[in-house]
């Protein structure tokens, strides 16, 4: 019922193999192969449908692919509880009646087993987990009450509860400011020294350039790669986004399609 | 004090009382993940639908009321079930393909009940439930079955509040999602089939959501909204008896117009206190 494989060690903690996702005929991701190992954060970066969301959701095994595999340590990611899925915040019902402890807590619930309750251990897993993201503080307001740097943070709080080693994360920074983003991006700096694999799906390019060991530029298939300096490319970019680029002042390159909610550049 | 007393001298309406209570209670906690859930329109349809169910066992049965129940759960479970995989399955709307089902099995319910000649009397206890008429079998059957439905609840509290809230947070936890949301159908469905004789298949709606919706209002904690939610469906069944005994309303009616107030209260002083 709550299935916990033991992780092969010698093998990379996610390895995707010629990935291809299709609804109806139409193709969100196709031959679609990286690996990644412990502890690398990766943005992923594309235009708008480029199939961002659903290379996470495939890789939480939450999608079924249409073809291809993922793997987790060697094994199909049905069988592990170690992935933190982080959702879109607009995803969310922010009236729904729990604290942010409880939904820390809920992070648990495959650690707890069925007819278990949360015992001391829980609490102190969870504990930890709200001092680790600085929001103890707020362990028992109402989620509604939360601000978006907030309810990011206790999200990522819940995945840290969870035991996740792979964090995915959906547009963690979409509509935040920048003060708020500062401290995600801070906080996934942490991660990285307690070896947490973290995956972001991201617009924003010079974030991603600045902030992560890797990047992967997707738009439905991987247009490249690898460390920043080698995947920002101009001729990568364009590949990618078409003719929706532009540069800024500074030397950077903007997609612009996506740029509405990007106050910092 | 005699006021209070007077109706209770009568042993239908000591059994009424307890029916209501008890049902009321089971409704109003099963109602606070329906509340949640949006899943109202499923619980109203799934109401409706047992309606063949019970007309045939009336027919078999031949008028009898006592093996109505099993009817009702027999009929309740399954549709829970069917409607939940044409829903998942459906070409078309969700909500449009619950609409048809209940109204066609509503249509099939009224059609058998109409072959017998009392068909009038017989219809409306159907639809809006007949609480004093519950016998102490009935009230054993009640406590059974709603403590069954909220021990399991209770067993998979965590399983289901983490469904509830997060989807793929439950699948990522590998949580068998599928198998709880055909168990929350399958509470839902007992919970109907329990409630049958207190307020009927047209009014059934009223008790699952309207206490859970009241307590929604006045707070924002879960334990606590099906604490509320249950205080506020047992107050309005012992009101809702009273009035129904002192103004010889029906009584279902009165049941479920003293929840309706009790909402109407609580949704003005959340929209003074927001002020």
């Amino acid at each position: 019922m709550y299935p916990n494989v033991p992780h092969k060690h010698d093998q990379p903690i996610l390895d995707v193999s010629h990935l291809a996702v299709r609804y109806n005929g139409h193709v969100a991701l196709e031959d679609v192969t990286f690996h990644l190992h412990a502890g690398e954060r990766v943005a992923v970066v594309g235009p708008n449908g480029a199939g961002k969301s659903t290379l996470i959701k495939a890789i939480a095994g939450v999608l079924q692919p249409s073809s291809g595999d993922v793997n987790i340590y060697g094994s199909h990611p049905d069988k592990h509880v170690c992935i933190g899925y982080i959702p879109q915040r607009s995803q969310v019902d922010w009236n729904f009646p729990v604290m942010v402890a409880d939904v820390v807590m809920m992070g648990r619930s495959a650690k707890l087993g069925p007819f278990n309750w949360p015992r001391k251990k829980d609490w102190d897993f969870v504990n930890h987990a709200l001092e680790t993201v600085e929001i103890a503080d707020l362990a028992s307001r109402q989620i509604s009450q939360l601000s978006g740097g907030q309810q990011q943070r206790m999200f990522i709080a819940r995945a840290i509860a969870q035991e996740s080693e792979l964090m995915l994360m959906d547009e963690p920074l979409t509509g935040l400011d920048a003060p708020s983003q500062d401290g995600i991006l801070n906080l996934l700096d942490r991660l990285k020294q307690e070896k947490v694999t973290v995956i972001v799906a991201t617009h924003d390019l010079d974030q991603a350039a600045s902030h992560f060991d890797r990047i992967l530029l997707l738009n439905h298939r991987i247009v490249a790669f690898g460390v920043p300096q080698d995947v920002m490319q101009t001729n990568n970019l364009i590949q990618a986004y078409g003719g929706r680029l532009r540069s800024t002042e500074n030397g950077n390159v903007l997609a612009v399609d996506d740029c509405c909610d990007n106050e910092h550049v | 004090m005699s006021f209070l007393l007077a109706p209770l001298q009568y042993e239908f309406m000591q059994r009424g009382m307890i029916a209501a209570v008890l049902v009321g209670i089971v409704c109003a906690i099963v109602g606070t993940f329906v509340v949640l859930r949006g899943m109202a329109f499923f619980g109203d349809a799934l109401a409706h639908t047992i309606l063949p169910g019970i007309a045939l066992g009336y027919l078999v049965s031949g008028g009898a009321r006592e093996p109505l129940f099993w009817w009702a759960l027999g009929t309740a479970v399954v549709a829970s079930l069917g409607i939940g995989a044409i829903s998942k399955n459906s070409q078309i709307k969700e909500d449009t393909a619950i609409g048809i089902i209940f109204a066609g099995m509503f249509a099939l319910g009224i059609a058998l009940i109409s072959t017998v000649r009392s068909y009038a009397v017989d219809l409306s206890h159907f639809l809006f439930g007949d609480v004093l008429s519950v016998s102490t079998q009935s009230l054993w059957l009640i406590l059974l079955f709603g403590g069954l439905v909220l021990f399991t609840l209770l067993a998979f509290y965590k399983e289901f509040t983490t469904l509830s809230f997060d989807p793929i947070l439950a699948a990522t936890l590998r949580l068998p999602v599928d198998l709880l949301n055909n168990l929350l159908l399958v509470l839902i469905a007992v919970t109907v089939a329990v409630s049958l004789q207190t307020v009927g298949v047209a009014l059934m709606v009223a008790m699952l959501v309207t206490p859970a919706a009241t307590a929604y209002l006045l707070t924002k904690r879960l334990p606590r909204m099906m604490l509320l939610a249950a205080i506020f469906a047992s107050l309005s069944g012992v009101i809702g008896l009273y009035l129904s005994y002192y103004l010889s309303i029906a009584s279902g009616a009165a049941i479920v117009l003293t929840a309706t107030f009790f909402f109407i209260l609580a949704f003005g002083w959340k929209r003074m206190m927001s002020r």
